[in-house]
């Protein structure tokens, strides 16, 4: 209203006589009150998982030398003699998502690509609700799959590997099926932006639909697929659940993935479950992971945010 | 979109057998991964649906597997996702209104609003059961493991969810409705409160059931609070110490690491449950979705 007003004055026309409430309405002061207190308790949950994870954090590091946390190759905090290297744990963590990319990158893009440019109405309509779906399962229970079926049945059985029962492979594979959905439906939405005049461009000049997919369609909707590429990479280094039930607990300073290997969650998961005294070393290296993986995931979201911002400003 | 474009350019033939390689290629990974959740239903189902009973319903966990039950985690998720149910809804809306209907966006504090509420949506959710440890169960409001704290943990994790949907829900509300309210005299809120609202109802619950879904199926934040593992009690109030369906499931898999045989039919079972009880809530979603689906 107000800038429709200011707006009608730039322009130059006489005037109009105010059309605001007669008198002051303090009703409406009070509910709009009300209301900006609600849009607060977003930015105080921000502040209140940065001030947890510091408080015990700086704690931490009365009794740990940053210099030995950041790079450290040897995690065993809760031994009697105590190693804080967290470099096991940062391996662990980017091992299992580097594998759940390799899965779902390739998945996630032709299932978004098949959806945006091949697919009639009806066929998206089907099939987009079954990939929801795949991010609606609860990730205890790709856990469940990944210790119980996954590990035996299709990496011992099937394809004869010799893994370990829990192992970083089943637990990165697993979670790269888990963030198909998210790849998936960031790019679609960003493919079917493209306007539609650039396809018909490229076909008028005779390329085919193939061409027109990877050629046109794909480049210009870069943006937003590297933002659903990040995104899902965040979502991939928080999964906690996969990880802790099929992956296993054995901090591993390499890349064996057919072996235990803990991530920052699993970590964090494990020692939790111990119900950790407050105050106590192990409770203090809850907050020092969280605060690692907190702050690798912060990075990617708003990496991840700004690219996001720039296909749609291209577009819209 | 396709014949009419494709007969004024004429790709050649090779290229059409490409085109074809192509869309099978394509094809082929979307079975794959849709291939890979049927398989994980029928497994769970092969691997539950025999333990899934009335009695298992209705008993209470145990040291004998064969007695064991899910009644206390049942009832413990139930009073979660009532606890969380009342948080987002009212804090979730109110947000949602104040940022789509009052906020100029061009403020620089509205903007961090909104960037902060995305940036959560993204935070792992482990680290609010870090959030919840350390404010909720001990620290400033030292609640101590009970439903309160459960349930609080859950809801500010789905909150940047609810106010995600119901930004969306008002913003399909055209502005004419709200132009046509003011013109008649009413204030912003009266407009808001008797036209935007009601007409946003159907996205706003939609999106509410999806968060509490979410919710629902979420381990990690309740394994950091502390969720008890072996409680043979329902919960009898928001002050009640509780263990919840996911735990419950999780325990069950971690013995089933050592006693496969005892262990295994009980996780399973369990995950059908919270299976069915994800299928009702979203087939509600879809319902209401479709049912009151309003096109201006």
């Amino acid at each position: 209203m107000e800038a429709a007003s200011t707006a009608a004055a730039a322009d130059g026309r006489p005037e109009a006589p105010s059309l605001r409430a007669a008198r002051r309405r303090y009703g409406e002061d009070l509910i709009k009150g009300v209301l900006v207190l609600a849009a607060l308790i977003s930015l105080l949950t921000t502040a209140g998982i940065v001030y947890a994870l510091l408080k015990e954090t700086i704690v931490f590091f009365g009794d740990v030398g940053i210099g030995e946390f950041l790079f450290g190759t040897k995690w065993t905090p809760l031994f009697g003699s105590a190693s804080f290297g967290v470099l096991p744990l940062v391996a662990g963590t980017f091992a299992t998502t580097f594998i759940a990319l390799l899965v779902a990158i390739p998945l996630g893009l032709a299932a978004a690509i098949y959806l945006s440019e091949y697919a009639r109405p009806r066929v998206r309509k089907t099939i987009k609700p079954m990939l929801e779906l795949l991010a609606g399962v609860p990730t205890i229970v790709f856990g469940y799959f990944a210790l119980t079926f996954f590990t035996p049945e299709i990496l011992r059985s099937f394809f004869n590997l010799h893994v370990a029962i829990f192992n970083a492979l089943a637990a990165g594979i697993i979670i790269g099926f888990l963030i198909i959905p998210i790849v998936a439906s960031i790019s679609e939405d960003s493919m079917r932006s493209v306007p539609q005049a650039l396809r018909e461009g490229a076909f008028g000049l005779g390329a085919s639909k193939f061409q027109v997919s990877l050629r046109v369609v794909f480049p210009a909707a870069l943006s937003g697929i590297v933002a659903s590429v990040v995104l899902a990479m965040s979502r991939a280094v928080g999964e906690t659940m996969v990880v802790l039930i099929a992956g296993g607990q054995q901090p591993q300073w390499g890349i064996d993935v057919g072996k235990s290997m803990e991530t920052l969650t699993a970590f964090i998961g494990a020692t939790a479950k111990g119900d950790a005294a407050t105050g106590s070393i192990a409770y203090k290296t809850i907050f020092a992971v969280g605060t690692t993986l907190f702050v690798i995931t912060l990075v990617m979201n708003l990496i991840s945010i700004r690219f996001v911002r720039k296909y749609r400003q291209v577009y819209e | 979109m396709s014949a009419r474009q494709e007969a004024i350019g004429r790709p050649s033939g090779s290229q059409r057998a490409k085109d074809q390689s192509f869309r099978v290629a394509l094809l082929a990974c979307l079975a794959v991964a849709i291939g890979l959740l049927v398989v994980l239903l029928i497994d769970v189902v092969l691997d539950g649906a025999g333990t899934l009973s009335w009695h298992f319903i209705n008993s209470f966990t145990s040291i004998s597997a064969d007695k064991a039950g899910i009644q206390a985690a049942l009832w413990g998720t139930i009073w979660l996702m009532g606890v969380c149910a009342l948080f987002i809804v009212p804090v979730g809306v109110a947000t949602a209104i104040y940022l789509e209907e009052y906020g100029d966006s061009t403020k620089w504090w509205n903007r961090l609003i909104e960037l902060n509420i995305q940036n959560l949506a993204a935070v792992p959710s482990i680290v609010y059961g870090i959030l919840g440890l350390a404010f909720l169960v001990r620290g400033p409001l030292s609640l101590g493991t009970v439903v309160l704290a459960g349930g609080l943990t859950l809801g500010l994790l789905v909150l940047p969810m609810v106010i995600i949907a119901g930004r969306e829900a008002l913003r399909a509300v055209p502005s004419s409705i709200r132009e046509g309210s003011m013109a008649l005299g009413a204030t912003q809120w009266q407009t808001i409160w008797r036209q935007v609202l009601p007409a946003a109802i159907p996205g706003i619950a939609t999106g509410v059931i999806l968060a509490l879904s979410r919710a629902i199926g979420e381990t990690a934040p309740l394994i950091v609070v502390g969720a008890a593992t072996v409680i043979a009690f329902n919960p009898s109030g928001v002050d009640s110490q509780f263990t919840a369906m996911p735990i419950q499931i999780f325990d069950w898999i971690s013995r089933a690491s050592n006693d496969i045989n005892n262990y295994r039919p009980l996780a399973a079972a369990a995950i059908l449950l919270l299976m069915i009880l994800l299928l009702a809530m979203n087939s509600v979603a879809i319902w209401l979705r479709n049912r009151y689906e309003q096109k201006w």
